[in-house]
């Protein structure tokens, strides 16, 4: 299977950028770090709107973009860019901004009616580009970079210059997204609750370096990354939904042989859905409990210690008899960890009191 | 009077419009470009501001008389010495009023900043595309002012045109020094009309400009 691969060495600013990476030809990958690790850079090059001493991008084996003395210029490239700022042409109404990129292009994979359905536009398509929310115009700045016919799509943090309310408008637009687009998108982002809501795979970054890569799921557990360390640490599982209780309002679903109940119904049954679970609801047993009201009670077994603040420990748990399945993180205080005397290897039972679902399916 | 008003419109019309489609890449450049000559063109272009009329009008009277140096390039290109002629009115015109027009224009362009050329160049647009179908449609309230600016200033314009072009009837002779041929030969009545219309004439130029270029804006915010 052909893949997206990157590489791009250069000065920018006070530091040296030196990054490689791959990405899948489908889903989201987010490229996640501190603001200045050089995130936006490397969208930049990929766009071709710069150029440093080194750089290698190709889409797939027959779409090279760069290369040693290669250079595809920008307006050649088949991305869409959308940007931290919508960017919108002022001197076009929204209709124009929208048919600006869909003009220049030959294909018509992405229906222009599609698009505006999706991102909900119909309404705004008379009104000039000046008289629009933020939510209104970044939604528009998508839509624009989705009809310009992208075989990539770039996104560079296109929440951030939000409010909260704004913000909450627009990601289930974003996820929407993420079900119906068949091609691929790197999406920076500095918030990480962004990018377990959206993501598929992580390429966390580090002043111009890569730290780690890899999916979302199992990057966010990994004890020696400092996601799973956070106070507000939480996994994802990507799991498929294998039951419907009507009596009980129940949905089950499974993921590598566990089980998880979650009230409501969450979908068809054999689709996939994203699961968030909050280092904050996990609690642990040492006995299997028997009269309890938490429905998910879950065996596994403790695979590392996290550390964390002063009296409170983070626990890394492998779900399965034998700690194989999939990782769970849970938040305990000192105290716990002593009284029950856990340590690697301890077979525990995890009681877990909340689980979100996240909009987010996957192929 | 009307051949006076007819020939100074005609200069100041075809003086803008050279100046626009020499202008407009000039400003372009001059805002885009990261070149250290970029600031030596700069200010060549800014020294007619400072300069007097008639040392500007010197250099283009020497340059264009028949023993000048231009006056011999176009001459090995078969045109007539341009000193004394219209088409040398409209030489030291635009370049006089080169500063009053590139400058807005310039200005505009920066103001637009790179980013919309950058989201034209990621919807498919060419350099070339991208220049005439957002860079001027976003520079269009610059445009207007250099435009106005350059018309207004090349009525006015008085110092010059008397060096290069003296004060030939329908060829050279345009209001400014029209007035001073009345006030000379003591003629007060015309010089009051032409100075009164030249007077409701600037006027109305600073207003206009003012009405459009704000409607203009409010139109882009």
């Amino acid at each position: 299977m052909s893949r997206i691969e990157a590489c791009f060495q250069g000065r920018v600013g006070g530091f040296d950028l030196d990054v490689a990476f791959t990405a899948p030809e489908t889903g989201v990958t987010a490229l996640f770090g501190p603001s200045g690790c050089g995130k936006t850079t490397i969208l930049r090059c990929i766009a071709g709107l710069e150029r440093l001493r080194y750089g290698h991008f190709s889409l797939s084996a027959d779409a090279v973009w760069q290369d040693n003395g290669y250079f595809l210029p920008s307006h050649r490239r088949p991305v869409g860019y959308v940007f931290q700022e919508a960017s919108l042409f002022p001197h076009v109404s929204v209709m124009g901004n929208l048919c600006f990129g869909m003009r220049r292009s030959k294909n018509r994979g992405i229906a222009f009616d599609d698009v505006v359905d999706l991102l909900g536009l119909v309404h705004l398509l008379d009104r000039a580009s000046a008289g629009l929310s933020g939510g209104e115009r970044q939604r528009v700045a998508i839509g624009r970079a989705l009809l310009s016919q992208p075989r990539l799509l770039l996104m560079d943090e296109p929440l951030s210059a939000l409010d909260r309310f704004s913000k909450d408008d627009i990601l289930p637009y974003l996820e929407r997204l993420h079900d119906a687009l068949s091609i691929p998108v790197i999406y920076v982002s500095h918030d990480i609750s962004e990018v377990e809501r959206l993501a598929d795979r992580l390429v966390l970054m580090q002043e111009g370096r890569v730290v780690a890569a890899g999916p979302i799921a199992t990057l966010l557990s990994k004890p020696d990354l400092p996601f799973a360390r956070r106070p507000d640490a939480a996994v994802v599982i990507d799991a498929t939904v294998a039951e419907w209780d009507a009596i009980y309002g129940l949905t089950r679903l499974t993921a590598a042989g566990t089980d998880f109940l979650v009230p409501g119904c969450a979908g068809e049954v054999g689709s996939c859905r994203r699961l968030r679970i909050a280092a904050g609801d996990v609690s642990l047993c040492r006995v299997a409990p028997t009269q309890t009201s938490i429905l998910n009670v879950l065996a596994g077994r403790v695979l590392a210690r996290l550390p964390g603040d002063d009296h409170q420990v983070g626990v890394l748990l492998g779900l399965g008899r034998a700690g194989e399945g999939v990782h769970l993180i849970a938040r305990i205080s000192k105290k716990s960890w002593e009284v029950l005397a856990l340590d690697v290897g301890t077979e525990v039972f995890a009681q877990v009191k909340g689980i979100a679902l996240t909009d987010v399916g996957l192929e | 009077m009307g051949d006076i008003l007819g020939l100074t419109v005609k200069l100041a019309t075809i003086s803008t419009l050279v100046l626009l489609v020499l202008g407009t890449p000039l400003a372009w450049w001059l805002a885009n470009s990261r070149h250290w000559v970029k600031e030596v063109v700069a200010t060549v272009v800014a020294l007619p501001l400072v300069l007097p009329p008639t040392v500007l009008g010197f250099y283009l009277l020497v340059a264009m008389s028949p023993e000048g140096v231009l006056s011999h390039v176009l001459g090995c290109l078969g045109v007539a010495p341009l000193a004394f002629s219209f088409s040398g009115l409209v030489v030291g015109s635009v370049i006089y009023s080169l500063p009053f027009v590139v400058n807005p224009i310039r200005n505009a362009f920066e103001a637009s900043g790179v980013r919309p050329m950058e989201v034209a160049s990621t919807l498919r647009a060419s350099p070339l595309d991208a220049f005439f179908t957002v860079a001027l449609p976003l520079a269009s309230p610059g445009l207007l002012t250099g435009a106005i600016l350059g018309f207004a200033h090349t009525v006015g314009e008085f110092g010059v045109v008397l060096m290069i072009g003296g004060s030939i009837p329908g060829e050279t002779k345009v209001l400014s020094i029209a007035i001073l041929d009345y006030v000379e030969t003591l003629q007060w009545g015309t010089a009051y009309r032409l100075s009164g219309v030249m007077l409701g004439f600037s006027f109305l130029v600073i207003l206009a400009m003012t009405v459009l270029e704000k409607r203009l804006r409010r139109h882009m915010r």
